[in-house]
């Protein structure tokens, strides 16, 4: 008979290796899928993992693998902060939608003054944005008690309904003959957040590289990351150590508000360019599996945003040039993560073997 | 591991040079991609543009290639999926989704060689075409239907998003429902989704609720078909696709977008080299829009009524913004015997006179 017997401590060994190992199943299991549809298994793998990287076009694919990358690593690294300590911020696709608009929207007010000053200033407005929007749960929890997740979680809805309206109302382009949507801010030099659209490089890499660097210092050379890990790990500990329980949430929400807040700015100034009524693209939820998947830790979450978005950008490259259906890729995605989680098992526990006792 | 790693490599140069060989060959092998905003299960929008797609390979046999990227989301990944395409070659790509507008415009301006025709936008270019179906034109005959159908004189209808092509839609259905029966009244329901089963399904029951017994959708899925059958005895239409499988109950006719002879007329243009920048709008008269069978719940003088009108609006004699009409807020619009201009269709954001509601701002 098979048990599971559970570790004294977590495995450090099992905790390092789970990802990749799970990245490994996932491409047998997935070949098995693809050969099942009738598609050529080996083919189908390459072209998702090796094509955007050293394929005929990867020069276009890479930069493109950090345009899909850096929001994804933005925000994780905002979430993981919050989740070491056992606080959980849900709603960062409603903080990255809000930091978008009131970005977009400090933008367009200048429209079509040029100025150096208000792109810096977009990014001021993003970052309150979603700080604030993130400050909503944070407070509440603080003063009454209610619960962090499904807050964050029902202002995301609430945060659609304003995109919505922005997108047919207040924003939307005067110019655009009644169709919804904002002006195309990489239309208007001043408030675009690309630096080179040709190379496909935006100052939103820039911030989500500066983010890790951060996180890292953060976390381990500093006292508030001590504080974070140590509540985390151990509730009743930091609360002796003098850890301000109160001090901490706020600072959690408000700083994983901020980068997702900063994390829409960068995409509406640059790859997404206007406030729509479907601007969101669940970033805000995939960075919560991204922010696990790098264990949450900064490094490993740059490194998880960087498959993640590799696997997009290659499922999208093998519908295209294999015909794969869209089904099947996404089912290639859920694969990863029930891998993960069921590798993750081994980590707190051991599989044994043992002989049935004789009665 | 080196050993496999060589062979992974062997592979990849193999299929390299397959590829390459296989481009060799086909030179004269014009390459059309499609890109789709929904699967093409959908049984409705993107399930007629694939139809589309799949009679230029029927049309053109060896002499096309095509490939498709469907449940592309409107955004910079569609641009990234256009990019790919034209990297690998095509020749001619169709974007069929209003929201694909801009990124049509950024990657074409990237690729000038490569002709692209986006749907339902207003941005053209060198290498840019815009085209779309009149569907208001089939919305007149749906409202004639419709109005003369209910008996509780509430027709429910599920918008997708508060754009001019919808709002359009709206109008016509409501302009002819309100002929042929004055007291007609219409419950109008925002999904913000071109295509979202549930979404679709909660719209349709709470249209039915409030005592709607007609629902017409601007939305892809058959859901709001399976709700109505549920409760039964409520009427609907197919949308962009036949959806024969809900006749002769609760579908009694459809609206059907046939997209075939336009993909096929513009391949072609490509093939010879006479492909040109054009604007096109056609409706029932060329045959871009169908109108679906009629079911045998429609009594024969409505089915009259209904195809009368349709040949009055094929054959250009009745255009189905014909004056006297008045907005809303009941200031003129159209005066007696005028028809609306296509510039104000175009751009249509206002309800017409006697339909309740804002449209959402």
């Amino acid at each position: 008979m098979i048990v599971l017997e559970k570790r004294p401590q977590p495995s450090r060994g099992w905790s390092m290796s789970t990802p990749v190992l799970a990245v490994l199943a996932t491409m047998v299991a997935g070949g098995l899928l693809f050969g099942l549809l009738g598609k050529n298994p080996f083919l189908a793998i390459e072209t998702i993992f090796w094509e955007p990287l050293f394929g005929e076009f990867a020069s276009y694919y890479r930069p493109q693998l950090l345009v899909k990358a850096a929001p994804l690593v933005l925000i994780a690294i905002g979430l993981s902060l919050g989740f070491k300590a056992g606080i959980w911020n849900i709603g960062a696709e409603g903080q990255y939608i809000i930091g978008a608009i009131c970005g977009a929207g400090v933008g367009l007010a200048f429209y079509p003054l040029e100025a150096w000053y208000i792109f810096p200033l977009m990014v001021i407005g993003g970052a309150l944005g979603g700080w604030a929007w993130a400050m909503i749960p944070a407070l509440l929890k603080v003063r009454f008690g209610t619960n962090e997740i499904l807050v964050s979680l029902m202002l995301v809805y609430v945060a659609e309904k304003l995109l919505a309206s922005m997108a047919l109302g207040l924003l939307k382009n005067p110019q655009g003959f009644g169709f919804p949507g904002s002006r195309n801010l990489n239309d208007y030099a001043s408030a675009t957040s690309w630096i080179s659209q040709d190379v496909g490089l935006h100052w939103g890499m820039a911030a989500a590289l500066i983010a890790v660097i951060f996180a890292y210092i953060l976390l381990n050379r500093h006292m508030l990351g001590f504080q974070i890990r140590l509540t985390g790990e151990a509730p009743r500990a930091a609360r002796f150590a003098g850890v301000n329980p109160s001090r901490l949430i706020l600072f959690c929400l408000g700083a994983s508000g901020m980068l997702a807040g900063l994390a829409g700015l960068f995409e509406v100034a640059g790859p997404s360019g206007q406030i729509t009524i479907d601007f969101n693209a669940n970033y805000g939820f995939t960075a919560i599996i991204v922010a696990f998947l790098g264990r949450l830790h900064p490094i490993g979450i740059l490194l998880a945003g960087l498959l993640m978005a590799l696997t997009y950008i290659g499922g999208d490259i093998a519908q295209g040039n294999l015909g794969l259906p869209a089904a099947a890729v996404q089912v290639f995605q859920g694969m990863l993560l029930f891998f993960l989680l069921a590798f993750d098992l081994l980590t707190n526990y051991r599989i044994r073997l043992k002989t049935r006792e004789v009665a | 591991m080196n050993i496999k790693r060589r062979s992974l490599l062997g592979t990849a140069v193999l299929a390299l040079s397959l590829g390459l060989g296989g481009a060799a060959l086909a030179q004269d092998k014009t390459k059309v991609g499609f890109i789709y905003v929904g699967p093409i299960g959908d049984g409705g929008w993107t399930h007629e543009h694939d139809q589309g797609r799949l009679a230029v390979e029927k049309e053109f046999g060896d002499k096309v290639e095509t490939v498709y990227v469907e449940n592309v989301p409107e955004g910079p990944d569609a641009e990234r999926v256009m990019t790919q395409m034209a990297l690998n070659g095509a020749d001619l790509i169709f974007t069929t989704s209003f929201g694909f507008m801009d990124a049509t415009i950024n990657v074409a301006k990237k690729f000038p060689k490569v002709k692209f025709e986006h749907a339902t936008g207003y941005k053209r270019a060198d290498n840019v075409s815009t085209y779309s179906a009149r569907f208001y034109e089939g919305r007149a005959v749906q409202g004639t239907i419709a109005g003369r159908m209910t008996k509780s004189n509430v027709v429910g209808y599920i918008g997708s998003y508060p754009i001019p092509e919808v709002i359009r839609g709206i109008n016509s259905a409501y302009i002819h429902a309100k002929k042929v029966n004055p007291d007609v009244q219409f419950k109008i329901v925002w999904a913000y989704t071109w295509f979202d089963p549930a979404k679709e399904a909660d719209a349709a029951k709470v249209l039915i609720e409030q005592g709607a017994d007609v629902i017409l959708q601007h939305t892809d899925s058959t859901a709001p078909h399976a709700a109505a059958k549920e409760k039964g005895g409520v009427y609907t239409f197919g949308q962009a696709s036949d959806m024969s499988e809900y006749a002769p109950m609760p579908r009694i006719s459809s609206i059907i977008d046939n997209w075939a002879p336009y993909y096929i007329e513009r391949t072609k243009a490509v093939i010879d080299g006479t492909w040109e920048s054009t604007d096109t709008w056609a409706g029932i008269g060329p045959g871009m829009v169908g109108i679906g069978e009629f079911s045998s719940e429609i009594p024969a003088d409505v089915q009259a009524e209904a195809n009368a009108l349709k040949d009055k609006i094929a054959s250009g004699e009745y255009h189905p913004f014909t004056g006297p009409l008045k907005k809303q807020d009941g200031s003129d619009w159209l005066a007696e015997g005028e028809t609306a201009d296509d510039g104000t269709l175009a751009g249509m954001n206002f309800y017409v006179e006697g339909i309740v509601g804002d449209i959402p701002q």
